[in-house]
């Protein structure tokens, strides 16, 4: 019974958030919005014992990713009424889209639910008596573990490619040459000299 | 009973709401962005929930590839909007046509 009451509150919440998310007048509360579809689609998942998944969504997305976003909506100083200036004109053409998608997307589950294809080859049969988490790194560093590598390099080219792109460098400040450094000798940077006394140093 | 018809039908409703605001904020690239995520999303929910109807925890493996790939776009995505930003001082994308694609 409760896992009926919460299914249904996760799932009417993260439609709702989500509807808010595309429909927020102020972009800021769009991100924030995002966060509450984001925890509530993590609560739907922890109903179906994906423990895993769904820590993995609030600590990524709500911590890195919308955070990311929220840094980005407050730092660019946009106006945006004016952004908004066509959400009247495309709503009956996004609205025709959606409909359509939808409609199609409820006729296939429809027909699955009349009877699904036989494609329950199971790849990676759940053990019943481990974990989630250890049942999934059982999988994930056997046989995933090229998959597993390669998404690590997608993470690595992405946080090369947005520092390269957004790396700056201004003018005026000062920073370290090492090819500079590595090439200076003793011979140029040091001065022995027999300092007479009572005179002043010269440097 | 809640049935995985009940997930398929949230996750597909998520979908459509994801791509009814790419529609609806055709300048805000801000908020397109965040509809991708919620396009992801859905296909996240999906993802497991047919895991966990099936049994089979290949699901879940490969929802965490799709949560990799949506930070590195998310990552992306907004590097190169504040780049653009940058250089033109406004985010509207009905007038991105710096690279005459």
């Amino acid at each position: 019974m409760i896992q009926t009451i919460a299914f249904y509150l996760f799932a009417i919440l993260v439609i709702a958030a989500g509807a808010l998310t595309v429909t927020a007048r102020n972009p800021v509360h769009s991100v924030l919005w995002l966060i509450l579809a984001f925890f509530n689609a993590a609560g739907l998942m922890l109903l179906v014992g994906a423990e895993f998944i769904a820590m993995l969504l609030v600590i990524v997305y709500v911590g890195a990713v919308a955070v990311l976003f929220l840094f980005v909506v407050m730092m660019l100083d946009i106006d945006f009424a004016e952004l908004r200036a066509g959400f009247a004109r495309y709503l009956p053409f996004g609205l025709m889209v959606a409909a359509v998608l939808l409609a199609e997307m409820i006729f296939a589950v429809g027909a699955w639910q009349a009877g699904g294809l036989a494609l329950t080859q199971r790849a990676g049969p759940a053990p019943s008596d481990l974990p989630n988490i250890h049942a999934m790194g059982a999988l994930l560093y056997t046989r995933y573990l090229y998959v597993f590598e390669a998404a690590g390099l997608v993470l690595l080219v992405a946080m090369i490619g947005a520092i390269v792109l957004t790396h700056r460098g201004r003018a005026g400040t000062r920073s370290q040459n090492i090819t500079r450094q590595n090439m200076r000798r003793p011979e140029d940077a040091v001065r022995n000299v027999n300092q007479p006394v009572g005179e002043g140093v010269e440097l | 009973m809640i049935g995985i018809q009940h997930f398929l039908i949230v996750s597909a409703i998520l979908f459509v709401t994801g791509v009814l605001g790419i529609f609806l904020n055709r300048k805000n690239v801000i908020i397109i962005l965040m509809a991708i995520e919620l396009i992801l999303l859905s296909v996240n929910i999906n993802l497991v929930a047919f895991s966990a109807y099936l049994g089979d925890l290949v699901g879940q493996v490969f929802a965490m590839f799709v949560l990799t790939v949506a930070a590195g776009e998310a990552a992306i995505g907004l590097a190169i909007l504040v780049i653009y930003f940058r250089g033109r001082g406004t985010i509207a994308v009905d007038d991105i046509n710096r690279m005459k694609g």
